[in-house]
């Protein structure tokens, strides 16, 4: 649609995702290598889901629509479970390579907890299916024209972009949670992740109602988050805290030593 | 963008758009599939006006068609210039999908605006070319630097031409005792669009006319001992100023041509002659040169062999009876360099009867050609049309009154007969399809490729691309004036009888052509025609002498352009995609924020409760 739309949905879409590798990842090099190696994990479970896709299109018969479209539903199903495996996958990596690291490294303390571990590596997996979910949307979008000369709704763009930084937020939130699931050996709270990964793809599947699809999407991305912060070692309390400027300087500057 | 109906191109309207407002960014004509009833001419009322030989010094009165219009039909749009791309779509699948998104986005509905997305189209036809001929030419670059590049390019192709008898043709300047009846045709014709070029009343009737004549006279010129050379002509480049023509007498006059001006004798031009109704011609002839009294003779002469000819045929002769101006031709390049003994036939006395001159309805229907339904292809070329039957009858008329005119007995006219089938064939083969079985024995292997399944087009485009009509009739020359040579195809395209002949490339051309295939088997058995066909270079004097500011030859150019293509699509409302801009900037900086404010309170944020450990008391 022109470069306004472009710039705008590229906003939208890495707009969360862009600051927050801007101020929590992009100083320290341990967090971007994570990040990276998240992304690649990622990328090698769509490898592989595209891969048994590819086949089973060949191997099925193209003219028949409601096989194609029982393909697409076992393709998308197939590829959240790989990756939500991919991510139990890069979990065990990384435990097992933090305990290298502190073998290695001169310090006695971990030179990155778990929890953070969990934030990058979700964070890698939104970047890259970010990325793919949108990158040939906004190449499109650079045109003059817009979606809608066959009679599809006009709202393509934005909706994408809109999806695309759910999915980002999602991944992040999804990898703390995760992570901190393994940890603690509670196997509800994997089977949440991947059943909501899962609601949120075929949420999908109701394009182009995009308000049918979006809007659920962002409650459970809300609920996710809130989940994800009390994970954290978030509470009310502290976000109290904080938004009433309480904190620790204030509170120190109320006891100075006598 | 304007998508409009043919019946709507015309110039009130066309002027309308290019003038009234700056707003109109291309327009898409839909071709119709039947000629319209009322005729379109998109060429000048008077053709060729400042190029041909009247003007204020020869013949006042008779300059810029003061006496009679040539074209009255003409709207004179080929010649104006616009701004923006004008298409012409086909009404095909396409073309329907283009309506039927205007019908469902842009018409208004009870008079009020139509609402976006509206649908747009986007047409491409990007041309380097500026300004003028002197100008563009001036800004190319080539042979100044390492990547040459050209905006522009002169308009040429090849005159293509054979004498009756052997002439010496690597010997150039005056040939001593030879006297010349030039027969001569014109190869080319154009259209307001590109690509489409049909002429098949301006161009392919003459010059399938004189084919075949031409052929009809080969027993006739190789038995008799005729005191002058019948010489056949095809000029190219006509349509722009007689780019053809006046090269080779610009040739001619320098000495660069086997024959020069003193070898001519008198020309007998063939024009439009497809739709002679009532079996009559006419012979057009210049006022201004009879005047002189041995030209006026030779003249009487011509018109009395073409009178005599025409006895016993379905054809009459007449000549105009009033004193006009020649029709736009090329004898009268000839007549600017001296007074020539010269008739022009055409099938109209003052003006044109073809209605659709130089546009792109001059195709079959413009020729009244008709085919009974059903025919396969193959029938088609074999059958014969009215129009073949009575083309025939004057492609009789020229050959016996050229056979007089070049010194024959009157006596030996009966035998020269022009033949029906091969006339139906070319005008099959020009105006309906080249790529058939007839015109594939007859060309080479590497111009068959040239070969389409529709109508040449007869433009003459650039010097570097050969157009069809110049390939199809140079073969068809050679196989209608030459003969089989028993010669090896390694001797043929060497251009020699045998090993040790040195001598016959000066006097004939040599050329190894496809053949047909034998009943038994798939390969083609070639063989090799002898012919005095030649072709010389038909680029306009202008470009050789670098004056491309001249007002005598002619400085038409053709422009270099990129890939021509459109699309459609629609195209959303600027408030549309300013509120995405916008949102997306506010995202991003309410993210921006958002990340900032809680990664410097992360500590207080995502501890687990914990009092302050460094607060002491």
């Amino acid at each position: 649609m022109t470069a306004a739309v472009f710039f705008g949905c590229t906003f939208i879409a890495f707009g969360p995702a862009i600051s927050l590798f801007l101020f929590t990842i992009a100083r320290e090099p341990l967090r971007v290598i994570f990040l990276i190696a998240g992304a690649f994990f990622w990328l090698v479970s769509l490898l592989l889901a595209s891969l048994v896709w590819f086949i089973s299109v060949q191997i099925s018969n193209k003219e028949s629509t409601s096989q194609q479209k029982g393909l697409l539903i076992f393709g998308v199903v197939l590829s959240v479970l790989l990756q939500e495996t991919f991510r139990f996958a890069y979990y065990k990596l990384l435990k097992k390579a933090n305990e290298g690291l502190l073998a290695l490294s001169q310090e006695e303390t971990m030179p990155i907890s778990i929890q953070q571990l969990a934030y990058v590596s979700g964070l890698g997996f939104g970047f890259m299916s970010g990325a793919f979910s949108v990158v040939n949307i906004l190449a499109d979008s650079v045109g003059p024209g817009t979606v809608g000369i066959h009679g599809d709704s006009q709202h393509y763009f934005l909706s994408s972009a809109f999806m695309t930084m759910a999915i980002i937020l999602l991944h992040m939130f999804w990898g703390v949670i995760f992570f901190d699931g393994c940890e603690k050996q509670r196997w509800f709270v994997v089977a949440a992740v991947v059943v909501s990964h899962l609601v949120v793809s075929c949420l999908t599947f109701q394009n182009p109602q995009y308000v049918s699809s979006l809007v659920p999407t962002y409650i459970i991305m809300l609920s996710m988050g809130i989940w994800a912060f009390y994970t954290a070692g978030g509470s009310l309390r502290n976000l109290k805290l904080c938004l009433t400027c309480k904190d620790k300087d204030f509170l120190l500057a109320n006891h100075r030593p006598r | 963008m304007v998508i409009m109906e043919s019946a709507l191109f015309t110039r009130s309207v066309m002027m309308k758009l290019k003038n009234g407002s700056s707003r109109v960014a291309g327009v898409a004509v839909v071709v119709p599939s039947a000629n319209p009833p009322q005729g379109f001419s998109p060429h000048n009322k008077c053709p060729n006006e400042n190029s041909g030989v009247y003007s204020e010094s020869y013949g006042p009165t008779l300059a810029h068609c003061n006496t009679t219009v040539w074209n009255p039909l003409g709207n004179g749009l080929s010649y104006e210039e616009f701004d923006f791309p004008i298409f012409s779509l086909k009404d095909d699948n396409d073309t329907q999908l283009i309506k039927q998104c205007y019908v469902d986005h842009n018409r208004p509905v009870n008079g009020s605006d139509p609402q976006y997305p509206l649908c747009a189209m986007q047409l491409f036809s990007h041309m380097s070319a500026v300004t003028n001929t002197a100008t563009c030419m001036r800004r190319n670059t080539n042979g100044f630097t390492f990547s040459p590049e050209s905006i522009c390019e002169p308009l040429g192709d090849h005159n293509i031409w054979a004498p009756a008898k052997p002439l010496n043709t690597t010997q150039k300047g005056h040939k001593a005792g030879e006297s010349m009846v030039m027969a001569t045709a014109r190869l080319d014709s154009r259209s307001f669009f590109s690509e489409i070029g049909p002429g098949a009343e301006s161009a392919a009737s003459g010059l399938i006319t004189l084919l075949a004549a031409a052929h009809a006279l080969r027993n006739a010129t190789q038995e008799a001992q005729l005191s002058r050379t019948i010489f056949y002509t095809f000029f190219h480049g006509e349509t722009f100023d007689y780019i053809g023509s006046s090269r080779m007498v610009y040739d001619m006059e320098k000495n660069q041509f086997p024959i020069d001006l003193d070898n001519v004798h008198s020309v007998l031009e063939i024009g439009q002659v497809g739709l002679f109704s009532s079996s009559k011609v006419w012979l057009h002839t210049d006022p201004v040169s009879r005047r002189n009294g041995s030209v006026e003779e030779e003249v009487k002469k011509l018109v009395s062999n073409l009178q005599t000819a025409a006895k016993g045929l379905n054809v009459s002769v007449e000549e105009p009876g009033v004193t006009q101006p020649l029709p736009p031709s090329s004898l009268q390049r000839f007549l600017r360099a001296r007074p020539f003994p010269g008739v022009v036939i055409q099938d109209y006395s003052s003006s044109f009867a073809n209605m659709y001159y130089q546009s792109m309805f001059d195709n079959a229907d413009s020729l009244k050609m008709s085919y009974p339904p059903n025919l396969t292809p193959e029938e088609q070329l074999n059958y014969v049309t009215d129009t073949a039957k009575s083309l025939a009858e004057l492609a009789t008329m020229v050959a016996r009154a050229l056979f007089v005119q070049a010194g024959g007995e009157e006596s030996q006219v009966s035998a020269i007969k022009a033949d029906e089938l091969l006339v139906s064939r070319m005008l099959y083969s020009f105006v309906i399809a080249s790529n058939n079985s007839w015109i594939q024995e007859l060309v080479s292997s590497e111009s068959a490729a040239q070969l389409i399944n529709e109508t040449a087009n007869f433009y003459i485009s650039v010097e570097r691309q050969t157009s069809l009509p110049t390939v199809l009739v140079q073969h068809l020359l050679a196989n209608l004036t030459g003969s089989t040579a028993n010669v090896t195809q390694e001797d043929c395209k060497n251009q020699r009888e045998n090993q040790d002949d040195k001598e016959s490339k000066h006097l004939y051309s040599y050329s190894w052509v496809q053949g047909a295939a034998p009943p038994n088997s798939t390969e083609r058995k070639g063989f090799c025609v002898r012919s005095t066909v030649h072709g010389t270079k038909a680029l306009s004097p202008a470009f050789e002498l670098e004056d491309y500011n001249s007002k005598d030859y002619s400085t038409w150019t053709e422009s270099n352009w990129k890939q021509i293509k459109g699309r459609i699509f629609l195209v959303a409302s600027h408030d549309l995609e300013m509120l995405t801009l916008g949102l997306g900037i506010a995202v991003l900086l309410t993210s921006l924020l958002l990340t900032y404010v809680m990664s410097s309170k992360a500590d207080i944020l995502f501890s687990t409760g914990r009092e302050p450990t460094s607060a002491t008391y």
